[in-house]
């Protein structure tokens, strides 16, 4: 008879709870298998058994708390009468798992599993019955049965168990050993269930890194390790927190609005050379360049102040007309895209949007953006043209209903009066909700866009 | 004489609570084996409401068909610790550690769980601590981290979970862990700090008091959790 202890946990720890008897008084148990459960402030510990053999005693019931060292149950070692206790436990194992360690009988692999297992059982097996008489010391019926149905060669398993006996254990390494050396030679699925969702299937959205063992059931055969054992078609990477809310949003948006773009050319001449003007100046005078943007967030702003259901958005069947106007503004970062907003921008003139541009995005960039700052946008505005873009089809920012993307502004020759001119030229997209505004709503907001921008004329500095 | 002691580091983003237990219990096989190194897994669940093995399902709420029109999963674990909910805005961490390489102590394991997010949180100028008798990561009566252990032959699962921008409301369908106290978030606590520097200043501290030489991250994409509009 072997005691089964309350084990220390640690060294401050004097006693601990036993939770839950993982077997039965009269059942079998191998040796290191979990045993008993118990509990130590919010951890739950598996104990396994010391030895193998019978549960013949519960000392201690579940749900008692004692000291260390306390005797709490009594195990008969002894494998000779536990044929009939490890009987269940060894059907319990059998559903065929672990096929892909069997070189044995190739032929009959690929079978429904209960026939090829009844007459592996019948077939007589020299190698294993001679082992486990020589110098591999006794072994438990449920070690015999398991080397039998797999076709485990015991000479080549290393017994860890006192004595150098075999134990379960053992067995389990050696077939996750061969398992793997297979997979390894063969490249091919093997029949195994675990094996099913490996790797060369595109990633599903959201697959972790580890997704081969989701589908193993939690059976004690430990699952082989897949994903090291097979040269990767691809890589796998989960999605970061921002990349899978870009890709919630993107859809989302596509699915809730009736998307159509516009675009007008427009001519940026004026503007351009007063950028050219106040250059030195304006970078002296704040420290960062005057660019495109501010102007067109100004016309865009104006203009909406004309067409204000540009600046609207639907709830159900009803129109909200926000009376702020609040501009997102597009910002690519390393990894992803943030769009934070400038408020109440029809208060800022160009010098204040400039200064707006700069701040949020240096922000955004560092992460440092607060998050009523990327909130509370009612149009947006995306400036592809600093990745020289010529003209792009944006999408909606929810819950907006418009948004307007800058293109590159090129010089190129144009007729103006019947003359070849050169002018600096852009194109001003804008994507709109067909649901709530109508081409001509949509072509007349732009053109008013346009017309500011070609007409400007207040002096920035 | 002391090894060289490594721990792998994934960020697996946002998972089931299914299917990252399914994971779990892969590294932790792998780790019984000697397979890997010990693994730090962070991840962010869906809504769902976690029962511990010895948890009392009278904390449970709501019944689980509130719990489903609500879009909150409800799971049955064998992690140790009483009912708790897990959710967006929240941070957990299942570290896979192989205690025989550390120390044979389920208990001081914890106390450096602890540790670990408590110096993590001072990063950010929450001053947290310890409560007796009361595993977990407090401010201010407030808990903001639970803590919940499974260990199977000292190779731990489950892990903890740190309140970040947790949509504190999901409480009120339990009382979490068994205690009538009030439960906290970071961002309750006025920090604005984003998910990729909290995880980066707990993987920072969980390499610090665990003693790793190294940590290699896998997938470390860590991004802040603002809205991307």
């Amino acid at each position: 008879m072997t005691d089964v202890v309350m084990p220390q946990m640690g060294e401050s720890i004097v006693e601990g709870t036993l939770t839950k008897w993982l077997k039965k008084p009269g059942e079998h148990v191998e040796r290191d298998e979990p045993l008993f459960e118990i509990s130590t402030d919010k951890v739950d510990t598996e104990i396994p058994s010391p030895a193998a053999g019978v549960l013949k005693e519960v000392l201690v019931e579940e749900g008692k708390t004692v000291a260390i060292s306390t005797v709490v149950g009594r195990i008969e070692e002894g494998a000779g009468n536990g044929a009939s206790a490890s009987a269940p436990a060894a059907a319990k194992q059998a559903p065929a798992i672990q096929a892909p360690a069997a070189p044995a009988p190739p032929p009959k692999a690929p079978e429904p599993a209960p026939q090829p297992i009844a007459q592996a059982a019948q077939e007589p097996q020299p190698a294993a019955q001679a082992d486990g008489d020589s110098q591999t010391g006794a072994l438990s019926p449920l070690v015999r049965k398991i080397a039998r149905e797999y076709g485990i060669d015991l000479r080549q398993v290393k017994g860890t168990g006192g004595g150098g006996r075999i134990t379960k254990q053992d067995l389990e390494a050696y077939m996750s050993a061969q398992g793997a050396r297979t997979m390894a030679q063969a490249g091919a699925p093997a029949p195994s269930p675990s094996a099913a969702p490996a790797a060369p299937t595109p990633a599903p959205p959201g697959a972790a890194p580890a997704r081969p063992a989701a589908a193993a059931p939690a059976a004690s055969i430990p699952t082989t390790p897949m994903p090291r054992a097979e040269a990767p078609r691809a890589r796998v990477e989960a999605m970061s927190t921002m990349r899978a809310k870009i890709a919630e949003h993107m859809i989302l948006s596509k699915r809730t609005s009736a998307h159509v773009t516009t675009v007008h050319k427009t001519d940026m001449t004026k503007i351009a050379k007063m950028r050219e003007r106040h250059k030195t100046e304006f970078q002296q005078r704040y420290g960062y360049s005057l660019t495109y943007l501010p102007f067109v967030i100004a016309a865009a702003v104006e203009a909406i102040r004309a067409y204000p259901i540009v600046n609207a958005s639907i709830e159900g069947n009803n129109i909200i007309y926000h009376n702020e106007i609040n501009i997102g503004i597009a910002v690519a970062l390393e990894n992803g895209l943030i769009v934070p907003v400038i408020r109440n921008a029809d208060e800022k003139n160009v010098t204040g949007l400039q200064r707006s541009i700069v701040d949020l995005s240096t922000r955004a960039r560092s992460r440092q953006l607060k998050p009523d700052e990327v909130q509370g946008g009612t149009f947006s505005i995306t400036n592809f043209g600093s990745f020289g873009s010529v003209f792009a089809t944006p999408i909606i920012n929810q819950p907006q209903v418009a948004i307007l993307g800058v293109g590159s502004v090129e010089k190129i020759p144009v007729v103006v009066d019947d003359a070849i001119a050169i002018r600096s030229v852009a194109y001003l997209a804008l994507t709109f909700d067909h649901r709530l505004i109508d081409g001509a709503v949509a072509d007349q907001y732009t053109g008013k866009v346009k017309s500011i921008l070609e007409n400007w004329a207040e002096e920035v500095l | 004489m002391r090894e060289m002691r490594t721990c792998e580091f994934r960020d697996l983003g946002r998972a089931g609570y299914a299917e990252a237990l399914a994971i779990q219990k892969q590294l932790v096989e792998q780790r019984k084996q000697g397979l890997i190194p010990d693994q730090l897994l962070i991840v962010e669940h869906p809504h769902v409401i976690t029962l511990g093995r010895n948890g009392h399902r009278e904390n449970l709420l709501a019944s689980e068909e509130v719990l489903q029109r609500a879009g909150i999963e409800f799971y049955p674990s064998d992690r140790g610790g009483d009912i708790t909910y897990h959710g967006p805005g929240q941070i957990v961490g299942y570290p896979i550690l192989d205690l025989r390489e550390w120390k044979r102590d389920v208990v001081a394991y914890v106390r450096a769980v602890e540790l670990a997010i408590i110096d993590a949180l001072a990063d950010f100028d929450i001053h947290a601590g310890r409560l007796d008798g009361c595993t977990g990561v407090w401010v201010n009566g407030g808990k903001v981290a639970a803590i919940g252990v499974h260990i199977s032959r000292w190779v731990t699962s489950h892990g903890f979970a740190l309140n970040h921008t947790t949509d504190l409301n999901y409480f009120h369908y339990i009382v979490p862990c068994g205690l009538t106290k009030p439960v906290t978030s970071m961002e309750a606590l006025g920090s604005r700090a984003g998910r990729d520097e909290v995880v980066a200043a707990l993987v920072r501290q969980f390499a610090k008091h665990f003693q790793f030489e190294d940590y290699t991250g896998k997938n470390a994409c860590v991004t802040t959790m603002e809205t991307i509009s």
